[in-house]
């Protein structure tokens, strides 16, 4: 089985976003994977040791920094790490997922994994981007995968706590939600002997699209509003809450 | 090498003679199988097989650690229990019990058979985290900051100097300093980033000034010790992290280094000379507490504090300091100092030890009152209004616990703090 997962750095968000110009200045920011990413990369590392394969971890270079993220997947049990040299922070998903599928197309991957968007532009494009683009079915929201033979059982949520199960035939791509299992750890000492190790395949972009969009401004958002913190006692407190609901129309 | 145990065989007679005399009778047989036959002794062996948790097998039950186990306290712990759930079928590497240990080392202290659990935990939670075995949520994320932004709290690296502009006095950073200095501060994460640890760095650096310290910090350069992080088994994170800090260590010139907090002088005083880092660190309570005679002049406002002084396990019991802290809050004015029933080497721990820090959810749900709320309890009870601390991880732990132990009347504070208190008046 062919498990491939595409998997994307994006500026972590422990610190101030500094803006400049029409996007984040990236070269100030430290960079994270995606969190929905550890999501897939787990339930990768699952259906391989349910059924055998091999799980191919593919991203886009984009600051020139993905290696560690490559080299945390493999530890984490992935068998073979690609990285696109993209070298674009801003580069959009439409791009971005033209990219994936040209690296993709090679592997003859039987089932795909994406995360079910990534927390920088909350897109969520890339999982069916990449279906379309590589021609396969596509299922996101899922919270479990489980192969057998030429075909897979998911788990798709839905809004207001609702599940679904699907049988879906593979290949096909899924964009996870989250993984059966919460993400294992990495020991720091396995991630380092996977850094000394490992050799990371380098793929060059290929293909060339564009969402169509242009980013006009981008703006840190104006800080509105205030806390007001209510003295007294918990009758009191409780009381003053019940005007102000009231006051606003609330209740 | 673990000694190695026969599976316990009962011995039943019929008709028992002893010198000649016969004495059999019922008394002398087993009624029934005892529950440690049921069991083989391999689950023992299995931690006292790993390097460094040899001593687990070592037990005798005799018991005397229980007594002094704070984790027992408020749960079923210690590591006679331990030894015994082994013996009765618990995986340690496998059970929850694995990570309620803080290392307090207040077990080692009484037992005679130098069990160590300051060697065994972390070997075995090494063990299991290589094994792929579970390991708590929280405890992976500080594990992960720490890898990732060189600070369990995830805050970013180059903003670990910006508690600075809190001091309101110069502190400088040595290498824009470009000279010696006779006195390396190494801040810590707490006192970098949390906000009540702030506060602590902040009067340190305005008390260093006031005494006309020749000394410099790490600024963005400085990373955690991460010697918490070796104790809740994560050893790799820990390598990586000092073969860092020593290389930075070593890139200035400095006469000694003084730390505010007792985890990092552990792994800079204990821990790091295996590394081949063998340069003198001392505590900030120790260091300041040999500038009492001119301390006392600076200290002019009187705090009228009744207060209770709190003895961090990796200060006291590991690295035998506990007379220094005292004598500085009794330089203060004002100050009446009480003691807790557990003090100096039987001191109750606050929980954060060994990774407890990064587990308080985890540990809930496996005790029955956090560590920190018996102890703010056992302060308010001393009458105090002050519970004063000289470790940065408790500022914040007592914090909470007093507030959610309905001792909101009891403040927490800092050695730190309160010297700079009555340096400044409030
Ligand atoms: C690790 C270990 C292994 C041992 N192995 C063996 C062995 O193989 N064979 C052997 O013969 N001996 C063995 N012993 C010793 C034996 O268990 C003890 O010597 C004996 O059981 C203690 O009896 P005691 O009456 O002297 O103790 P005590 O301390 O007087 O009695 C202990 C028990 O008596 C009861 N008790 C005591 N005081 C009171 C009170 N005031 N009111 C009500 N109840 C009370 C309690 O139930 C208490 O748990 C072992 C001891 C240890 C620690
Ligand atoms: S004090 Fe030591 S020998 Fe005694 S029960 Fe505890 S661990 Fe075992
Ligand atoms: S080190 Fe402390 S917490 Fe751990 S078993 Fe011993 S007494 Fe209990």
């Amino acid at each position: 089985m062919n498990i491939v997962v595409a998997i994307k750095h994006i500026p972590s968000i422990a610190d101030d976003l500094p803006v400049s110009g029409n996007t984040v200045d990236f070269d100030s920011v430290d960079f994270v994977l995606n969190e929905f990413d550890e999501q897939s990369i787990e339930q990768a590392v699952l259906v391989k040791e349910a059924v055998g394969g091999t799980v191919t971890v593919v991203g886009v270079d984009m600051i020139g920094e993905l290696d560690a993220v490559l080299h945390l997947a493999l530890a984490k049990g992935a068998d073979k790490a690609v990285k696109i040299t993209g070298d674009d922070p801003a580069a959009d998903s439409h791009t971005q997922a033209k990219w994936l599928s040209e690296a993709i197309k090679g592997m003859s991957a039987d089932i795909i994994f994406a995360g079910v968007q990534a927390s920088n532009d909350l897109d969520g494009q890339i999982g069916p981007m990449l279906a379309a683009y590589l021609d396969m079915p596509y299922i996101g929201g899922v919270s479990s995968v489980e192969v057998a033979g030429d075909s897979a059982t998911v788990n798709k949520e839905f809004a207001g706590g609702v599940g679904a199960k699907y049988e879906v035939s593979l290949p096909m791509v899924v964009g996870v939600q989250a993984s059966v299992k919460p993400p294992r750890y990495a020991p720091v000492s396995k991630v380092r002997q996977v850094a000394q190790t490992a050799t990371i395949e380098k793929v060059a972009p290929s293909g060339e699209v564009s969402s169509g969009l242009t980013m006009k401004k981008m703006a840190p958002p104006v800080v509105t509003g205030h806390a007001e913190m209510i003295e007294g006692s918990s009758k009191e407190v409780a009381a003053k809450i019940v005007e102000l609901l009231k006051s606003k129309g609330l209740a | 090498m673990a000694q190695k145990y026969e599976k316990a065989i009962a011995i039943e007679k019929d008709n028992i003679v002893v010198d000649g005399i016969d004495v059999s009778g019922h008394w002398n047989r087993m009624f029934e199988q005892r529950v440690i036959t049921e069991y083989t002794p391999e689950l023992i062996e299995k931690i006292a097989d790993i390097p460094n948790a040899e001593s687990f097998a070592n037990c005798y039950q005799c018991a005397k650690c229980v007594a002094v186990c704070p984790v027992d306290v408020v749960g079923n712990y210690g590591p006679r229990k331990l030894y015994r759930y082994a013996q009765t079928g618990m995986d340690l590497t496998e059970a929850p019990e694995l990570w309620l240990c803080t290392t307090c080392a207040n077990c080692l202290r009484v037992c005679p058979k130098e069990v160590n659990m300051v060697k065994i935990m972390p070997a075995a939670r090494e063990q299991a985290i290589l094994d792929g075995k579970f390991v708590p949520n929280e405890l992976q994320q500080a594990f992960e900051n720490t890898a990732k932004s060189g600070n369990p709290l995830g805050q970013p690296q180059r903003k670990r100097d910006a508690w600075i502009q809190s001091a309101g006095v110069p502190v400088p950073i040595i290498k824009d300093l470009g000279r010696k200095v006779n006195v390396l501060w190494y801040v810590g994460s707490y006192p970098s980033y949390h906000p009540r640890g702030i506060d602590a760095a902040a009067a340190a650096a305005r008390i260093f000034n006031a005494l006309g310290i020749d000394f410099a910090i790490l600024g963005k350069e400085e990373k955690d010790d991460a010697d918490s992080q070796r104790l809740a088994g994560e050893k790799g994170l820990f390598e990586m992290m000092t073969e860092q800090n020593i290389e930075t260590f070593n890139k200035y010139e400095w006469d000694e280094m003084v730390v505010t907090g007792p985890h990092e002088l552990n792994a800079f005083k204990n821990v790091y000379p295996k590394y081949g880092f063998e340069r003198p660190v001392v505590h900030y309570s120790t260091f300041l507490a040999r500038y009492l005679d001119q301390l006392k002049p600076l200290l002019q406002h009187s705090v009228e504090k009744k207060i209770t002084y709190h003895d961090p396990c990796y200060l006291g019991r590991h690295n035998g300091e506990y007379e220094a802290p005292r004598k500085l809050l009794e330089a203060i004015p004002g100050v009446e100092l009480v003691e807790m029933q557990r003090n100096r080497e039987n001191g109750y721990c606050c929980g954060g030890g060994g990774g407890g820090m990064w587990m308080d959810s985890f540990t809930a749900k496996h005790t029955t009152m956090r560590l920190s709320e018996k102890r703010a309890m056992e302060a308010a009870s001393t009458g105090a209004n002050v519970l004063a601390v000289a470790c940065p991880f408790e500022v914040s732990r007592f914090t909470d616990a007093v507030k959610s132990t309905g001792n909101e009347h009891v403040d927490v504070l800092d050695i730190l703090e309160l010297l700079d208190k009555s340096m400044r008046g409030e």
